[in-house]
């Protein structure tokens, strides 16, 4: 029970981290066709400035510039580099953003170099929140949960409530209808990639203490949220949600689950050797098959309801 | 004479919306059938409908005795069924000649064979080539589709739709958008690749509506109001109303 | 100016083959570096990986953000292969063991390609980038068969030697690879000739119009997919027999992106393209690896200007050449190519001078602050150096914009005049 409700407080902050990352990128998607490569690139800087900024300013400071600040790096990389190719069409965007992701890493080694840099939980957040049974549960998560909370709720009043928001919701079924809305497109589609990418930002600043800063943390979290959103269903924020939370539950609990199929087998009075077939895979332990299984997901996913789960666009 | 394609009670919807209204609808094998009515009565949707773009709603359609409802539209192709479009919709990076080679492959059986060379196949080369004299545009030949001036393309978009030798062709607005000479010269393409053939189009153009086809069926807000030989059409009440109500000339 | 009318097939054809042969055969004998002969293996086994590539990106329209899957378990498959040979478990000349290679990278696109393919564009882009993860995680998990981290390792000579020939001296690998490499060369060219070679064409351009006319858009790139995989299990193959080990890399996502921007800077659009890609991708890698660690950044710097300002390639940015050189018309691009290429080394110099310094100030910054550049030594922690640095920068950019506008104003004269001279 202990271990359940740990794990699963884990599973929500990890997953509420994703939906940060996932939210980002599906508005950028709906709205503009673009799939953004380098969406975890710009979570990758947003943990790099805060970690400069941190040095300078002190963390709270930083963690409302270094977003700011990955934001506008956004809007200029849409500004001149998307909007240049834009005339190519969405398969060069990608190519775009593919190619922008590689700068990003290697911008990373530049500057900060190879290794880890040491970009630490502040010591005001760090010690227990409340102790669960006999666990004391880290302050730091309960306040990553809670920035993300209070980030889901401002994106849920700016769609609701602002004009722009009112424009996006719109791209979001229609999107064909926006172009012809008389707004001022190429201005909105800075604005939201601009937006998405402080998402993006504002996540890095606060994962990337409670994990690690590293040059390769982009291309670790990349792929899981592109996962995120072909199971959520392309171009549904709801979608993203759940499947954000899907994700961070399977992949937290995997990673403490220690049983191996023979293990389950054995319980069920089979026995399993090195001689039986396929060996191997009866052996792995579920935390090793973790990592795998997020794919695994998507993989079946595709087969059964290509939609994904909310999905109403099929790819 | 047997029935190339049928409908029965055809319905469509989107959302809430019908489009499509119970039309019911036998073309017999060999009859030029043209469907008129005013815009927005779902002429298009019903193409969309019968060549397997959009699902149905309800009700079946039938090829050669045969419910296709349900089939993705190239297996409903591959039993003999084949249609332009509106908008011209054809490979524009393509030569003409290649744009016609790749309608016949499938007919001709070749499928997705990867060890037969391509210019080596004499029956789909020469048959490439008839289809492009027949249209009219062998001096065409190796000029990209993107290239060809507006009636060319409606050309080889007719080029490629009956180039596959499909006994049933629709039509959608084959001389849209063209000039009086354009059109006079498309109707004489069309009455030539459709001969022996069941050929159906959607037609704004009366003279060539009336020129062309054996019978005409009316459609208004997504139901057939009428549907007989021409001269009969010429006199309805019903339509003449409908008509005169909806588009104000 | 008459037309000469000559069927391509004959001299033109043999021409390009017989040269690129000939070319490939004596290369090793006249470039005796000690580093060549790696290189021009590495570059026989990249040119048949990215023209495999090229067989979904340029043929049929599908990025693949995963392609070393197929090349990656291609190389897995051959070397349990050979190590079973070697072993005695079954015979198979090791010059046809790229073929279980192969074989091993079609199966896998079968198993994969189904669910990849349903769609075309950014979702099988999305796919594949995940069935690329998926894979390259499962090689952490299973030990056994993907050796772990030290990867599996082989020994390519064995049996007897037949004429002298033992896969011994990497010169003998070398001319296997180029013999697959030609003999896959023509099968991918033979490829784009057949009713689906040019069905992928026509599914890549208008997806609607090849179901209209009989064609399952799926079944199409399905295939494709199946026969690229195939190819790439062959560059596989013999990437395993070049470098005698396959570790987890070979599956990895640097290894997919690599095939990528070498297809897309060669020109995914021509079929010479990716041959032209491969060649820059791996001397560019050789050669600026050699000089800095900052490498990947040029690279990746030259793939986005490409992307930019040339999505054609270098293939097309040579082939838009060929009717001005036949125009007799591109004296009037030298003199703007010239102040292009000195302003463009200006430009050059600053950001290369910026990249380097930076690099050198956060590696070495406290430890050894003297650096050399371009023949000048001098201090990172000093103002001077930066100085002049972003100066070339920002001043090689001005400039370059002014030459840039120059090539621009000549290339629009070039276009007016072929145009006329076409209507008359």
């Amino acid at each position: 029970m202990e271990f359940f409700l740990i794990s699963m407080l884990n599973s929500v902050s990890y997953g509420l981290l994703l939906f940060m990352l996932s939210s980002g990128l599906t508005i950028i998607f709906s709205m503009m066709g673009v799939l953004n490569f380098a969406h975890a690139s710009f979570y990758m800087i947003g943990a790099y400035f805060a970690y400069q900024l941190s040095g300078w300013l002190g963390f709270w400071p930083a963690l409302v510039c270094a977003p700011l600040l990955v934001g506008i790096v956004g809007m200029a990389v849409e500004r001149y580099g998307l909007r240049t190719v834009h005339k190519y069409g969405h398969v060069a965007e990608l190519l775009f953003t593919f190619g922008l992701a590689y700068l990003i890493e290697e911008a990373v080694h530049l500057i900060w170099g190879r290794s880890s840099v040491p970009y630490v939980i502040p010591p005001s957040l760090e010690g227990a929140a409340f102790t669960l049974f006999s666990t004391d549960y880290p302050l730091y998560r309960v306040f990553m949960m809670v920035v993300s909370v209070s980030m889901l709720i401002g994106i849920y009043l700016t769609l609701t409530r602002s004009r722009i928001g009112l424009v996006i919701q719109a791209a979001l079924t229609h999107p064909q209808t926006v172009e012809t809305l008389g707004h001022n497109v190429p201005r909105v589609f800075m604005l939201v990639f601009g937006g998405g990418s402080a998402l993006a930002g504002l996540a890095g600043v606060i994962g990337g203490n409670a994990f690690i800063t590293e040059p390769g943390m982009a291309a670790a979290v990349g792929p899981i949220v592109f996962v995120v959103v072909v199971v959520g269903g392309m171009g549904s924020l709801a979608g993203a949600f759940l499947a954000s939370l899907l994700i961070g539950t399977l992949q937290t609990f995997s990673v403490a689950l220690d049983y191996s199929f023979a293990d389950l087998l054995a319980k069920l009075g089979i026995s399993i050797g090195p001689d039986t077939p396929l060996a191997a895979l009866w052996d792995l332990t579920i935390a090793q098959t973790g990592p795998v299984l997020p794919y695994l997901l998507m993989v079946l996913m595709l087969i059964f309801r290509p939609k994904g789960i909310l999905g109403t666009r099929e790819g | 004479m047997s029935t190339a394609i049928e409908l029965r009670g055809v319905t469509k919807r989107f959302g809430n919306t019908e489009i499509i209204r119970g039309v019911d609808l036998a073309v017999p094998r060999g009859e030029r059938h043209a469907i008129i009515g005013p815009n927005g009565a779902g002429k298009s949707t019903l193409f969309n409908l019968i060549s397997g773009r959009y699902p149905l709603s309800h009700g079946d359609i039938l090829l050669n005795g045969e419910s296709v409802s349900g089939l993705k539209p190239f297996q409903i192709n591959r039993k003999g069924l084949s249609r332009s479009f509106q908008v011209t919709n054809i490979f524009q990076r393509m030569s003409v000649f290649e744009n016609i080679r790749c309608a016949v492959l499938w007919t001709l059986g070749y499928k997705y064979s990867f060890w037969h060379r391509l210019g080596g196949l004499k029956d789909a080369n020469l048959h490439a080539e008839e289809v492009m004299e027949s249209i009219g545009l062998k001096a065409r030949r190796d000029t990209p589709a993107g290239v060809l001036s507006y009636a060319e393309q409606r050309a080889l978009e007719i080029g490629v739709t009956i180039a596959g030798g499909a006994e049933v062709i629709l039509l959608d607005e084959p001389t849209a958008g063209m000039s009086r000479t354009e059109t006079s010269d498309a109707v004489e393409l069309i009455r030539k690749v459709s001969q022996g053939k069941t050929l159906i189009m959607v037609e704004h153009d009366m003279g060539v509506v009336f020129d062309l086809a054996d019978k005409i069926s009316v459609l208004v807000y997504g139901e057939v109001i009428a549907s007989d030989v021409p001269d009969n059409i010429r006199g309805n009440k019903a339509v003449q109303e409908a008509y005169l109500g909806t588009e104000a000339h | 100016m008459a037309k000469l009318k000559y069927r391509p097939i004959n001299l033109g054809r043999w021409l390009v083959w017989g040269g690129t042969a000939l070319v490939m055969i004596i290369l090793p004998l006249i470039l005796t570096a000690g580093f060549t002969l790696t290189l021009l293996s590495q570059i026989g086994v990249g040119i048949i990986f990215a023209l495999s590539y090229n067989m979904l990106l340029g043929q049929g329209g599908m990025l693949s953000f995963g392609h070393a899957v197929y090349s990656g378990l291609g190389a897995y498959f051959t070397v349990h292969a050979l190590n079973l040979i070697s072993q005695g478990a079954f015979h198979f000349p090791v010059t046809l063991a790229p073929i279980i290679g192969g074989l091993a990278g079609a199966t896998f696109g079968v198993i994969f390609g189904y669910v990849t393919t349903k769609k075309a564009g950014t979702t099988f882009a999305m796919i594949s980038l995940g069935i690329g993860e998926m894979v390259f995680a499962c090689s952490l998990m299973f030990a056994g068969f993907f050796g772990g981290e030290a990867g599996v390792s082989t020994n390519r000579v064995m049996g007897q030697s037949f004429l002298g020939i033992t896969y011994g001296p990497s010169i003998q690998v070398y001319y296997l690879i180029v013999g697959w490499a030609l003999v896959c060369m023509a099968a991918m060219y033979a490829w784009t000739q057949t009713p689906l070679g040019r069905m992928a064409n026509a599914v890549r351009d208008n997806p609607e119009r090849a179901e209209f006319v009989g064609y399952d858009t799926h079944m199409v790139r399905f295939l494709t997919l199946v026969l690229s995989g195939f190819f790439a299990g062959i560059a596989g193959g013999l990437s395993c027999i070049n470098y005698e080990i396959v570790t987890a890399e070979n599956v990895g996502a640097a290894a997919s992106g690599g095939v990528l921007i070498a297809t897309f800077i060669g020109g995914a659009g021509f079929f010479f393209g990716p041959i032209i890609g491969t060649i820059v991708f791996f001397t560019m890698v050789t050669a600026v690896g050699a000089m800095t660690k900052a490498w990947l950044f040029y690279l990746g710097l030259l793939f986005l200007i490409m992307v930019l300002y040339a999505p054609g390639g270098f293939a097309s940015l040579i082939l838009m050449h060929v009717p001005v050189i036949k125009a007799r018309l591109m004296r009037r691009l030298l003199l703007p190519y010239a102040a292009a290429l000195v302003t463009g080394a200006v430009l050059m110099a600053g950001l290369v001078s910026v990249v380097e310094m930076t690099y050198h100030f956060s590696l070495e910054a406290g430890t050894a602050p003297g650096m050399k550049l371009f023949g000048f030594a001098f201090n990172v922690t000093s103002a001077t150096p930066w100085t002049v640095a972003v100066g070339l920068l920002i001043g090689g950019f001005v400039i370059s914009r002014f030459a840039w506008a120059a090539v621009g104003r000549a290339w629009a004269d070039i276009v007016h005049i072929l145009q006329d001279r076409a209507v008359v």
